[in-house]
């Protein structure tokens, strides 16, 4: 009597361990859809005909039609290429001054026995918790010169505290001995730095490389602020233009003003595109990266 | 005769010893001190009457004037209120989210539907936030995605990021999507560290997968969800001025102007510089206490804590 009850009970759990399975991946599946559709809608949309576009516009299966002038349009707009330069650039030349200046923070708060270190590093993490704001920040910037240049988004940026700190803590894992044999053949800190703990840090570097870098790709805010040159707009100020102040009407020059309306919607498409899907391409790549900085970001904690 | 542990000779050993790494974090001190107790130094206009012309120093002081100002002005409830009511709504809706999304993903077994999962919800993370406002923009829009689909079920369309009723929603939930896999990963690297002969005895037991979930795995990250909520807490009155100043306009103001956004546009599109920092100022120190006061409760109720 007993052991029936018992296999009763396991016959009612197994039931409902069936059914929480299936409503867990019902559940994941819908999510999948909700954070995929939105992109696929902007791809296909992106390649409709901008006619058929305007009139049917509700859940699209697929492209509607199939035109290339949005991309043509887009393409021919020297905004997005000039916006493409400046960002390379902010990127390249931003990502390095980052990891030089936060290496060296890193290693010098890395070392033991040194007596000022504890307070320097008081120093670093109160600016995470208290800041001056905006205001006076601009007023720095503009008073040491930067104040419309590509420079603005880069120096007054140079160490992230919350990628120095995770930095420091995997430098402090390294071993002492290895450092401690180079001292002995004379090796300088630098040569220590970059010939010893650097090659040993590679994961943690190729995670600093990209945190930097999305940042600087995906940066707009102090760009708006502090540069005023429209020559000097990354890519992600003249995507804002397009996209938040609904400028197309330049890019479809040429067009009848009946057709620029429609066009435009579909130019927006084509811009989103070709600002995202260089990000979307590497990102298969480089997402266990990712991952593997928020464990080492965890770790401290 | 002089003591070899007199601060005096500890000092001047320390720095024969590592004068070249107090050489070489220079620059990082210099960073420092520039960019970020620059602008702290420069919150002092806060108490002046700033213009470009006198420069921080030469600008006349009128005290808290400018604080005052503000506190009786008819915006500092209404952004108070907003900063406060996103805040408090992200942390209801947008904070449990992510967790759940982990514990949801902990209980998959299929490895590569789980890794499809991930892969996906990670994504939209890193969209840039201009694209992403833009496809808010677009989908909001009065004949928009979502307006279509809302008018199949019979409602008439609307532009909706021109009413103001409708721009916490939008912000909340745009929010959710593109955060929600990005920020479970900490929660599953957490989930990781489970001791699994839990599990096993549970099952010995007879518990249900979702009483294992709930006295089990639930606590196990019971940890990590302390700390998030620390880091949360002390950031509540930051909402990201970002997305903000993308998706507001004049006619939403009353619901979407935050702090962040109001010492923005006074400062940098009005000029009002000694009053825009003071408002700023006002909201660093705000974070300041909320940060150290959660700090202390979490450290006395569940002993996890930053410092």
């Amino acid at each position: 009597m007993k052991v029936k009850v018992k296999k009763m009970n396991n016959a009612k759990t197994v039931f409902f361990d069936r059914m929480f399975d299936i409503g867990i991946y019902i559940i994941l599946i819908l999510l999948v859809i909700i954070t995929l559709y939105p992109l696929l809608y902007v791809l296909f949309a992106s390649f409709s005909d901008a006619g058929r576009l305007i009139v049917n516009k509700g859940i699209l299966w697929g492209p509607l039609g199939f035109s290339l002038d949005a991309y043509k349009s887009v393409m021919a707009n020297p905004g997005i290429g000039i916006g493409y330069r400046n960002t390379i650039f902010i990127v390249i030349a931003g990502v390095a001054v980052n990891l030089f200046m936060t290496a060296l923070g890193a290693y010098v708060l890395s070392r033991k026995n040194v007596m000022w270190n504890n307070l320097l590093m008081f120093f670093i993490v109160f600016t995470m918790f208290f800041g001056g704001g905006l205001i006076p920040l601009y007023l720095i910037v503009k008073g040491v010169g930067l104040l419309d240049t590509l420079w603005s988004t880069i120096i007054p940026f140079a160490v992230s505290t919350f990628n120095l700190i995770i930095m420091r803590t995997s430098f402090m894992g390294i071993p002492d001995s290895l450092e401690e044999s180079a001292k002995i053949d004379g090796a300088n800190h630098f040569t220590i730095l970059f010939r010893i703990i650097i090659p040993l840090s590679m994961p943690v570097i190729a995670v600093m490389i990209l945190y930097y870098a999305v940042d600087k790709w995906n940066g707009w805010f102090y760009a708006s602020v502090f540069i005023k040159s429209r020559e000097l707009f990354p890519l992600q100020l003249v995507l804002r233009e397009i996209l938040i102040a609904n400028s197309t009407d330049s890019m479809a020059a040429g067009a009848s003003a009946g057709d620029r309306h429609q066009i435009g919607e579909t130019i927006k498409y084509a811009t989103i595109m070709v600002a995202t899907v260089p990000i979307l391409c590497v990102y298969p790549f480089v997402q266990r990266f990712f991952v593997k900085g928020v464990m080492i970001g965890s770790l401290k904690g | 005769m002089d003591n070899p542990q007199s601060f005096k000779n500890r000092f001047i050993r320390d720095f024969i010893l590592n004068k070249y790494l107090y050489f070489m974090i220079l620059p990082v001190i210099a960073y420092y001190l520039i960019f970020h107790y620059g602008p702290m130094y420069g919150a002092l206009i806060a108490f002046k009457n700033y213009t470009p012309m006198k420069g921080i120093l030469g600008s006349d002081w009128v005290g808290l004037q400018h604080f005052q100002d503000f506190f009786n002005s008819y915006y500092f409830l209404r952004i108070l209120k907003n900063t406060l009511l996103i805040s408090l709504y992200s942390l209801l809706f947008e904070f449990p989210a992510p967790i759940l999304l982990a514990l949801l993903i902990n209980e998959v077994r299929h490895r590569l539907f789980k890794r499809v999962v991930q892969t996906i919800t990670y994504m939209p993370y890193f969209i840039s936030l201009v694209v992403i406002c833009g496809i808010i923009t677009d989908f909001t829009n009065a004949d928009g995605l979502i307006n279509r689909m809302f008018m199949w079920l019979g409602y008439d369309g609307q532009a909706m990021l021109q009413k103001p009723e409708l721009f916490r929603p939008i912000y909340i939930l745009s929010e959710i999507w593109q955060r929600i896999g990005w920020e479970s990963i900490i929660y599953i690297a957490a989930l990781m560290g489970i001791d699994q002969e839990q599990y096993e005895a549970a099952r010995m037991d007879g518990a249900s997968r979702l009483k294992q979930m709930i006295y089990i795995t639930l606590p196990g990250i019971m940890p990590t969800i302390a700390i998030m909520l620390i880091l949360r807490m002390g950031n509540l009155l930051n909402v990201g001025f970002e997305k903000i100043i993308l998706l507001y306009n004049p006619i939403t103001y009353e619901t979407a102007d935050v702090i962040s956004s109001f010492v923005y546009r006074k400062g940098l599109l009005e000029f009002g510089w000694s009053y825009s920092a003071a408002v700023g100022l006002f909201n660093s120190v705000i974070n300041l206490i909320l940060l150290v006061s959660a700090n202390y409760i979490s450290r006395k109720v569940s002993k996890s804590s930053l410092w």
